[in-house]
């Protein structure tokens, strides 16, 4: 006898598939000249889904639900919170940017509220299959926001890039999930990370393998990074600056959740794989930036770099270490957020402008927007007293504490040599003279930079502290059921 | 005492001043003149509030003083700590006394973008002076980092044609040297479990492990002192950079480094710095031969005086690691000493620059007959670093060379060989300048010091004749901490020699360290009396 599985765990993402259904209806029935509404309404729906969230049962206690396909922690609590913040924000940020670039439709917010109820799914997936649910509702959304732009050549191209490589890479995820499953029998977390106790089989070395590098793929850690710039540089600004943000978070949350539970005790095993992923992304990162003039791919390969430390930290394999990757993403959203924002609001004459060399002069024609995308610059560096430098500390530290020393020499050399890249910024927004004027941005996007600038410096001192036992708590959760 | 937080009303005073200055909005020449006398006003007032920590502070105590604490991040053991003792309180007002100075040297000087400027020199001031009196090793190194903006964009804005390459190089190279340090707090974190200075200072890291830690410190030190190979990017920062940045530079920016090799290296990390002791004194010899002949080659004079600063950092860096009473002493003392000197000496040559905007000396001379003022006074700081008797760098040269003839004959020999070619370069420098024929018109044209540049030499001539001759002054405020310090490093090294089974080494420590530290008691009180 099935008995009705109990809803109250995955209320928030019950609610919002069903708003986003309502969000759909409002768009289609107020038609054209409909997107800031259904934006700012969507802005509350996530509001109240990350209410829901914080109100739940997952905050205190581990629950599961679906016969143990859905599970909510702590630690999803967090990612969730995170994802949503990066997700509302990003609508945010886009509305005047679609509107300028003559793309205004109300179906913009409503794919982001999908993307988004995939990702919350793949944070509380419990199971192979309720992961590749989840991350296929999200990729799906992603794949249709990259070709948004439907009549822009670039946009389409992609969209298109982005579709055929994210089908390979879930196919590789499959794959490997189907290995994992003939060779250990069960495709649920709890049952593997038991049956693996005792040691895997050859077969679910190589199953393992394939998920993380379709996961790998979704984080665009190097070497499955190649799609990363072209996407960043083709989508909209404002579906790169969700890009950089919320689906990160949520797949590297995912392959936290995925390596750390049923694959916990194949921690040899996988230690090799993220040890070169990470080293290889801070590398790559840091040395593919160098070359580059938009700032749109610029920041695509400081994204590659990004997650290379995150993934320093993951490496670690140890409670602290996945402590010190959610504090990582926190500081990270902030950071991006902030960036593209205001990347979204670079335009001359209403066009939209892209190069670095655009900037030019910025200190002298906008000097708050260039102070605030020079503390940015200096955060993503790495360089105390910005926030960034505390993301570094809490993935280096547990790298160090598990005697990962090369990785950590690799990681703080990369970052040295990811300063110059981050300096030019700043050394064209403040040593070189004005060629064009930009535009003054938005009154939106002012308060989004100015309130990630302050959090990023320095108000960020003052949360730093429950950050920090609000990470500690998710991956204590995530350690205990070890 | 306790009841003001003395150290950090210091510290975040500056930043006060920099938050009114870029609130100032208007027309753009009062925002200039109005921003110029906050910054001013701000960072004389900063000096009188440090002055209390030197009065307040008692020199007979060795250990941190006006220490404030307050918890930040538990989950990492965090703190808000801040102290000084005999070894930083110098460096503390070093900075908040160069501050006023590079203000008021920057009046007329610095043209355009008045308001960042300002802005960016004083948060300059409030990371220096964060640094030298953090003693929790996460906020020591959030100020040593900290540092690096304002003077990057005081270089890259500010700075002459040069400027972008030099800003980067500066940066990069003082960046990348550090990061290693990072690591290194890390792991000494993780053994040691607390970040606390104080705690650190008295623990025992295992003998394999000093080595490494070591050698991260010594990186990033070395970047920052400089200490040969390690100075490349020096001379271009130098060069480039306004005349404030580079008094800073080379007044306190340069201190950090040294600062933070006694701190670290010396008092954490005995055993390695034993170790490393010969390494340290051929970079320091290299340092002193190789830049002082590289400054006599060199025919722009703010280069020759940078060369020259790598030069006499290398004293510094020498008598840091002869360990000896004379030679910690005498860094010390060529650091402060160093300080006023390279301070004053680019100030001098900020007054040349601006009058004539050329740094090449060819296109000087004779200006002795229409300048004495300023002759006088380039005289007195050219002898000052030569190290004449009577200056402050004679008491700093003369007491590293006797800790490093205690210390190894060689090193004494080959450094007194660099005390020559100090004398030769700053002689060149100051006849260049100073004598031959009065013939080129607009030299001939060029007025004597004014009454503000004269305020602004006044108390650096009173400070480096003062410590020329009444030295003790300054070194009976950090004698007493650097004795300590000393006790504590042969204490740890004759108990990690017991440890080790190494007989010839033991019996190298204990003859050698320990009586060369009862010996050098009556010399240091016979070189302070002078």
């Amino acid at each position: 006898m099935a008995t009705f599985p109990d809803l109250i765990p995955a209320l928030p993402e019950i609610f919002l598939a069903v708003a986003a259904m309502a969000l759909l209806l409002v768009g289609v029935f107020r038609g054209e000249g409909s997107l800031r509404l259904v934006s700012w309404l969507a802005v509350a729906v996530l509001i109240c889904t990350g209410y829901l969230a914080v109100t739940g049962p997952g905050v205190a206690e581990r629950s599961v639900t679906f016969n143990g396909l859905f599970v909510t922690d702590p630690f999803a609590v967090f990612a969730k919170l995170l994802i949503l913040t990066a997700s509302g924000l990003s609508i945010i940020l886009s509305i005047n940017y679609l509107e300028k670039e003559r793309v205004a439709r109300f179906e913009y917010p409503v794919l982001v509220v999908l993307a988004t109820l995939g990702m919350m799914g793949m944070v509380s997936a419990n199971n192979l299959i309720a992961l590749y649910v989840g991350l296929e509702l999200q990729s799906l959304a992603l794949y249709v926001l990259a070709a948004f732009k439907r009549d822009a050549a670039k946009s389409s191209e992609a969209g298109l890039k982005y579709f055929v490589l994210g089908a390979l890479s879930s196919g590789l995820l499959l794959y490997g999930s189907s290995l994992v499953y003939g060779f250990a029998g069960t495709i649920s977390f709890d049952r593997l990370a038991e049956v693996l106790a005792n040691g895997p089989s050859l077969g679910v070395v190589v199953g393992m393998v394939f998920v993380a590098a379709g996961l790998a793929f979704k984080i665009s850690a190097v070497p499955f990074h190649m799609w990363t710039p072209d996407v960043y540089e083709g989508a909209p600004t404002s579906v790169t600056s969700f890009f950089a943000v919320a689906p990160k978070v949520a797949a590297m949350t995912l392959f936290i959740r995925v390596l750390v539970g049923p694959f916990g005790d194949m921690l040899a095993q996988w230690q090799q794989v993220i040890w070169f992923c990470a080293a290889a992304s801070m590398v790559v990162g840091a040395l593919g930036a160098i070359q580059q003039k938009n700032i749109k791919r610029l920041m695509a390969y400081s994204s590659i770099g990004h997650i290379g430390y995150a993934l320093v930290g993951l490496s670690a394999g140890s409670q602290e270490g996945v402590r010190g990757v959610l504090i990582y993403l926190a500081i990270y959203l902030a950071m991006n957020v902030g960036v593209f924002a205001i990347i979204l609001s670079m335009r001359q004459n209403g066009r939209a402008v892209e190069e670095v060399a655009d900037l030019a002069g910025l200190s002298k024609t906008h000097p708050m927007m260039a102070f605030a995308m020079a503390i940015f610059m200096w955060s993503l560096a790495g360089v105390p007293p910005a926030a960034g430098f505390w993301g570094k500390w809490a993935v280096f530290l547990p790298a160090i504490q598990s005697e990962l020393y090369i990785l950590a020499i690799i990681g703080v050399i990369a970052s040295g040599i990811s300063c110059y890249y981050y300096l030019r910024v700043i050394k064209v927004m403040y040593f070189d003279d004005v060629t064009e004027t930009l535009d003054r941005p938005a009154p939106v996007t002012g308060v989004v930079v100015a309130a990630a600038a302050l959090f990023v410096f320095p108000v960020y001192i003052f949360f730093l502290s429950p950050i920090t036992s609000g990470a500690a708590a998710a991956a204590a959760s995530l350690f205990s059921l070890r | 005492m306790a009841d003001v937080p003395i150290l950090s009303l210091t510290t975040f005073l500056p930043l006060v001043g920099a938050l009114f200055i870029f609130l100032i909005r208007g027309e753009e020449q009062n925002v200039a003149r109005n921003a110029k006398s906050v910054a001013l006003w701000t960072s004389i007032i900063t000096f009188i509030v440090s002055l209390f920590i030197l009065t307040g502070f008692d020199p007979s105590n060795p250990g941190f003083q006006m220490v404030e604490e307050v918890a930040w991040l538990p989950a990492f053991n965090i703190a808000y700590i801040k102290g000084v003792d005999g070894v930083s309180v110098w460096f503390v007002l070093a900075s908040t006394l160069l501050t006023p100075i590079c203000v008021m040297a920057s009046w007329d000087a610095v043209e355009k973008r008045v308001k960042e400027f300002m802005i960016a020199l004083l948060v300059l001031e409030t990371m220096l002076i964060g640094m030298f009196t953090a003693l929790d090793f996460v906020l020591f190194y959030f100020f040593f980092e900290g540092v690096l903006l304002p003077m990057f964009l005081l270089i890259g804005v500010w700075g002459g044609p040069n400027r972008v390459y030099a800003s980067y190089k500066f940066f990069i190279y003082t960046f990348v040297g550090s990061v290693l340090m990072l690591l290194a707090i890390l792991a000494m974190y993780l053994t040691a479990g607390t970040m606390d200075m104080r705690v650190l200072v008295d623990f025992n890291f295992p003998g394999n492990m000093q080595i490494w830690l070591w050698l991260a410190f010594f990186i990033a030190f070395a970047v920052k002192t400089p200490i040969w190979p390690a100075h490349t990017w020096l001379p271009f920062a130098h060069v480039e950079a306004p005349t404030a940045g580079s008094v800073m530079l080379a007044g306190v920016m340069l201190k950090m480094g040294g600062y933070g090799l006694i701190r670290a290296n010396i008092q954490m990390l005995p055993e390695a710095s034993f170790y490393f002791q010969d390494l340290v004194f051929v970079m320091s010899i290299g340092a002193i031969i190789y830049t002082s002949l590289v400054a006599l080659a060199q025919t722009d004079m703010k280069k020759m005086i940078a060369y020259s600063s790598v030069a006499h950092m290398g004293y510094v860096s020498m008598g840091i690691f002869t360990m000896n009473q004379q030679g910690l002493d005498g860094a010390m003392f060529q650091m402060l000493s160093h300080t006023f000197v390279s301070a004053a000496l680019f100030l001098c040559i900020g007054v040349a620059y601006n009058r004539l905007h050329t740094r090449e000396m060819a296109a000087y001379g004779g200006m002795a007959k229409n300048m004495p003022r300023y002759a006088v006074v380039f005289a007195i700081f050219m002898f000052a670093s030569v190290g004449l008797p009577g200056t402050s760098g004679f008491v700093g040269e003369f007491l590293t060379m006797l800790g490093a003839f205690q210390a190894n004959t060689w090193v004494g020999l080959f450094a007194a060989t660099g005390l020559v070619l100090g004398a030769a370069y700053m002689l060149l420098l100051f006849r260049k300048l100073f004598f031959g024929k009065l013939d080129k018109p607009e030299v001939k044209a060029m007025q004597d010091l004014n009454w503000r540049e004269v305020t602004l030499f006044a108390p650096l001539v009173a400070i480096v004749i003062i410590m020329g001759v009444y030295p003790a002054s300054f070194q009976n405020v950090y004698n007493p901490t650097l004795e300590k310090i000393l006790a504590d490093h042969q204490a740890s090294l004759q108990a990690a020699g017991l440890i080790e089974a190494q007989p010839t080494q033991t019996a190298h420590v204990t003859q050698e360290t320990v009586p060369a530290a009862h010996v050098g008691q009556p010399v240091a009180d016979q070189a302070s009396e002078n």
